[in-house]
């Protein structure tokens, strides 16, 4: 989706701020937010590409005048509604009224350091042969879905060039695909692909300025 | 939900709780009662990012490298499994790739689309990394963002900036500093700042 989450080149949002005593959390509800995110994922109930699709649809005005642990909260409301684990009435009352969904797992207190050490790798044995090498010419397909992908907008259409092979990772434009378990866990190969400034933003800009984006290989076409 | 802040609080209550206090308070509250959360479970990974897992995990990495040239050579060929001999991987660092800095090439890391950071040797990532100014800037005008932060690079230097699209996740190596050739791991490892290991800075001449 060319949604407002896609943010490379834009102009306009001013400088960098850093902060100079940044603290961790900036609200006490931040660290909460941040750990009822990343338990409801351990529910098993979405995948990491579903809780992007939910962030990225959230209506534009309100992405962008969101913060980052804010939005987290609004898709995670968003993917516990949709799948009827809490109802609209529920979450404005914070209370329950029906009894709860079946849920893959949940993380539990003991569970939580392995959870994490663990992660949830991408990476799939390979089912065919990596069309692309390295050092080979490639162009980002000039492709708008209207679903989830990861294909940033500031490379299509644009030529680069292979500079890694990462293997076989699963396919997030088809990783949505069911908004339950089981999910198209579809692997297509993944490369770093490195284009030149001036390719991206114009002659005289970019000089001296190399930018690669992770693409699977859907997302790139051969150059004669 | 909007009504929420208009509660009266008694003497002993926070004079104000935000919108979002209340809002995420009572989403913890109801995702708790379904069972689907467990609050320990909360409280635990709060503590792993505030006290265990930040960016000195990465610095230890760092120095380790600056001083181990077989593990540098690791890091570089592969960064996931050299990363996890220190007993740092998972979640958001499945696949782990080390850049190194060099006199000539300048490695920046970014996530135009989201805020995909390596969680495992960074921690969380600070406000600056997730806003909209560096997701658009970073790509766009590399040198521009490390003036925000207060650095200038040589001229002739070449930016190399890296779009985390996928689970990849990359780790900056930055150059060791002059001087630095009597310093242990340990000391070494008090030069490496966050921001260097993201591109946002360099590596500490001295200590402040």
């Amino acid at each position: 989706m060319n949604g407002v989450h896609d943010m490379g080149g834009m102009q306009g949002f001013g400088r960098v701020m850093p902060e100079p005593d940044e603290s961790l959390f900036h609200e006490s509800w931040e660290s909460r937010a941040m750990a009822v995110t990343v338990a409801m994922g351990a529910c098993g109930q979405w995948n990491i590409d579903l809780a992007r699709s939910a962030r990225e649809s959230l209506p534009p005005a309100i992405y962008l005048s969101s913060s980052y642990y804010e939005i987290w909260i609004r898709a995670l409301e968003q993917l516990t509604l949709e799948r009827g684990m809490v109802t609209a009435s529920e979450l404005s009352r914070g209370q329950m009224q029906d009894p709860p969904r079946p849920v893959a797992r949940v993380l539990k207190f003991d569970t939580v350091d392995a959870a994490l050490a663990a992660g949830t790798p991408t990476l799939r044995e390979a089912t065919s042969p990596a069309r692309f090498a390295i050092g080979q010419h490639v162009r980002a397909r000039n492709i708008h879905p209207q679903g989830h992908t990861r294909l940033p907008r500031y490379v299509r259409g644009h030529t680069g060039k292979v500079a890694m092979v990462h293997g076989a990772h699963v396919y997030p434009d088809s990783h949505v695909d069911r908004s339950l378990p089981p999910f198209n866990t579809h692997a297509e190969w993944l490369y770093t692909v490195v284009f030149e400034g001036p390719e991206l933003w114009g002659e005289g800009a970019g000089a001296q300025v190399q930018v690669s984006v992770d693409a699977w290989e859907p997302y790139l076409e051969a150059v004669l | 939900m909007s009504d929420h802040h208009h509660h009266t609080h008694g003497p002993d209550e926070p004079s104000h709780l935000s919108e979002m206090d209340v809002r995420v308070r009572a989403l913890e509250t109801l995702l708790t009662r379904k069972g689907y959360v467990d609050p320990a479970a909360l409280d635990r990974i709060i503590e792993i990012y505030e006290t265990e897992v930040g960016p000195h995990n990465g610095a230890r990495v760092v120095a380790k490298a600056w001083s181990d040239a077989a593990f540098h050579d690791w890091l570089l060929q592969d960064a996931t499994a050299a990363i996890a001999s220190l007993g740092y991987s998972g979640r958001q660092g499945e696949h782990m790739v080390a850049v190194a800095n060099t006199p000539e090439v300048h490695n920046m890391v970014v996530c135009t689309l989201c805020s995909c950071y390596p969680w495992p040797i960074l921690g969380l990532p600070p406000v600056w990394y997730k806003s909209a100014a560096y997701r658009a800037k970073a790509v766009m005008d590399p040198r521009g963002v490390l003036a925000d932060f207060g650095v200038t690079l040589p001229e002739q230097s070449t930016f190399r900036v890296w779009d985390s699209t996928a689970e990849v996740r990359y780790l900056v190596l930055p150059m060791r500093p002059p001087g630095t050739e009597h310093l242990n791991e340990e000391q070494l490892a008090l030069r490496v700042t966050r921001n260097s290991m993201i591109g946002t800075g360099l590596a500490l001449t001295e200590l402040a």
